[in-house]
């Protein structure tokens, strides 16, 4: 049941990430990876990550892409028409190509890596407990950076963004 | 085997009695707003209006789905599904009662439960915004367009405050699980003071009831359909089912959010007195509205419609005498007390949603903004460190 539901969603996340790629129209690529987020909490929901998993889906694809829409649709930007003519070679036999560059490139990695168990669905321990402790004990400091970095990236947006009055 | 069997039929009932409640949801609305107004509300369709709901669906499904030539098709037609599932999804997670015994049978009043339940819930609501926002934009009007934006910044807005609110009483009750938090909210103070996190969390609860109006769009912050401004805001282009099915997540949201607070801060389906007296409370109250309907029914200074009031007056005083032979079958009891005590908090919770909607005037775009930043914000902030604050010094 689980290798079912691990597939579905496997093959979920890759569609929507090549439509992210195909798409002319920013706001059906948004849309796309918002099907990628959602799938990667599915995945991280089996492997255990419950915490994780409702985190993804409530920072990443309730509120930035929330953000990514609202500024889509502000800015109200169109399809992009095709702005490269392909040769008729790409055009046949490209795909193909990138496949095998592709798989060889895995395979060679996949060679090079040393030789670890599977992972086990539902194995890992995230719940909300583990997750929290963790943050608030081994990790606070780099937690805590990262909140200030955020902030400073906030003000700097602000200060470029603002007209001289 | 079983436990699909038994989920089945949950899932049944539940999809059935709340695809219902939205429909007379509705009815109760403009009923309740026609009788603050001093006028009937619908009256024509059955006796006092009762079969509304159905000619409403009657006409809505049989109306012409107009797909205006301008709009981008794919998510024109995608945003309302989008809008419906993702405002019906979070029933699953929510429990009606405690643990119950039917015969062989041993489960939970409730879909399913999740030891996040709450962030689940939290998590939906966050992506419903895109029902909206997508209809918004994919209709290609310049109404519908900023009636979607308003509301994709006013439920990013409003998520904040709402999602510090309910921190707090995560923070009191340990847990993420809906079944844990309403557990935790059993028993007394002093033998009568019910251990809701309503009472040490009042400002949070009024925080969380505000920012569900945002989350809602619903009056005093419904600002993307503001019609005086917008037409009709997002759903300007939208007509019949497609139309409805926006109508329905507006409701559907209104009964997750008020389950929610239920959940959060008025426990659940636990009582409000201890168990001889609240078991007492629904026979009272069912019997007294029938009595009250019998009497004014059977008034003879009432010359038209002599049957409608005496025919409810008999179903009331009928529920009530279930309720009393109850008090002798034990499952029938544990089941009917809490479905009476979690669907009264709920029914009450819409009806202050309505009330409020019958009373307030809408808020200006900025007001908006800023009551959200500059004062339910923080507000909600200083509960949430207040509560820290004594959870740290009580617990060891």
């Amino acid at each position: 049941m689980t290798a079912i539901f691990f597939l579905v969603f496997a093959a979920f996340a890759v569609f929507c990430a090549i439509n992210l790629v195909v798409q002319t129209h920013p706001i059906a690529s948004a849309l796309s990876l918002i099907g990628v987020m959602g799938s990667l909490a599915v995945l991280y929901l089996q492997l255990g990550g419950e915490f994780i998993a409702a985190a993804q889906v409530i920072v990443y694809a309730g509120a930035i892409m929330v953000l990514f829409v609202f500024v889509i649709m502000l800015l109200n930007a169109g399809a992009e028409g095709a702005t490269f003519q392909v040769s008729r070679f790409v055009k046949y036999f490209g795909i193909f190509l990138l496949v095998g560059f592709l798989g060889l490139i895995s395979f060679i990695i996949q060679g090079a890596m040393p030789k670890t168990d599977g992972v086990l669905f539902g194995a890992f321990q995230g719940t909300s407990l583990d997750v929290g402790r963790k943050l608030f004990t081994t990790y606070l400091l780099p937690f805590e950076v990262t909140s200030v970095l955020i902030l400073i990236a906030i003000v700097g947006a602000i200060v470029l963004a603002r007209k001289e009055v | 085997m079983n436990f699909f069997i038994i989920s089945l039929i949950k899932v049944a009932v539940v999809a059935f009695v709340l695809l219902t409640t939205l429909a007379y949801l509705q009815w109760i609305e403009r009923k309740v707003i026609a009788h603050v107004q001093l006028r009937v509300g619908p009256y024509r369709v059955g006796p006092h209006g009762l079969l509304q709901p159905l000619a409403d669906v009657v006409k809505l499904i049989t109306k012409e789905g107009l797909i205006p030539s301008h709009v981008n098709k794919v998510f024109y037609l995608m945003a309302p599904f989008v809008a419906v599932t993702l405002a019906l999804i979070s029933i699953s997670v929510i429990p009606f009662g405690p643990q119950i015994t039917i015969g062989p049978v041993t489960t939970w009043m409730q879909l399913t439960d999740l030891r996040i339940g709450i962030l689940f819930v939290l998590a939906v609501s966050s992506i419903g915004v895109y029902g909206v926002a997508l209809g918004g934009w994919a209709s290609n009007n310049k109404y519908s367009l900023l009636g979607g934006l308003r509301s994709s910044a006013q439920m990013i807005s409003y998520e904040l405050p709402m999602a510090l609110a309910v921190a707090a009483p995560l923070l009191l009750a340990n847990t993420l699980s809906f079944r844990d938090m309403v557990n935790y909210q059993s028993g007394y103070w002093l033998g009568f003071i019910p251990r809701w996190n309503l009472f040490p969390e009042i400002v949070g609860f009024i925080v969380f009831l505000i920012a569900s109006f945002a989350e809602t769009n619903r009056v005093p912050f419904d600002l993307p359909e503001a019609e005086n401004e917008l037409v009709a805001g997002f759903h300007t282009e939208y007509s019949s089912m497609n139309f409805a099915a926006f109508f329905m997540a507006e409701y559907a949201n209104m009964v997750t959010v008020t389950a929610v607070a239920t959940l959060l801060f008025l426990g659940g389906w636990q009582p409000p007195f201890p168990a001889p007296y609240s078991d007492v409370v629904p026979i009272l109250v069912f019997a007294i509205a029938g009595l009250i309907a019998l009497f004014h029914g059977l008034h003879p200074a009432r010359r038209m419609d002599k049957f409608t009031l005496p025919a409810t007056a008999l179903v009331f005083l009928g529920i009530a005498a279930i309720f009393g032979l109850s008090l002798f079958v034990p499952v029938l009891n544990s089941i009917l007390m809490a479905l009476f005590w979690f669907c009264g908090k709920i029914l009450f919770l819409l009806f202050v949603f309505i009330w409020v909607r019958a009373t307030l005037p809408r808020f200006r775009y900025d007001q908006l903004m800023r009551f959200a930043w500059t004062f339910l914000f923080p507000l909600a902030m200083i509960n949430l460190l207040a509560t820290g604050l004594i959870v740290a010094l009580t617990t060891k």
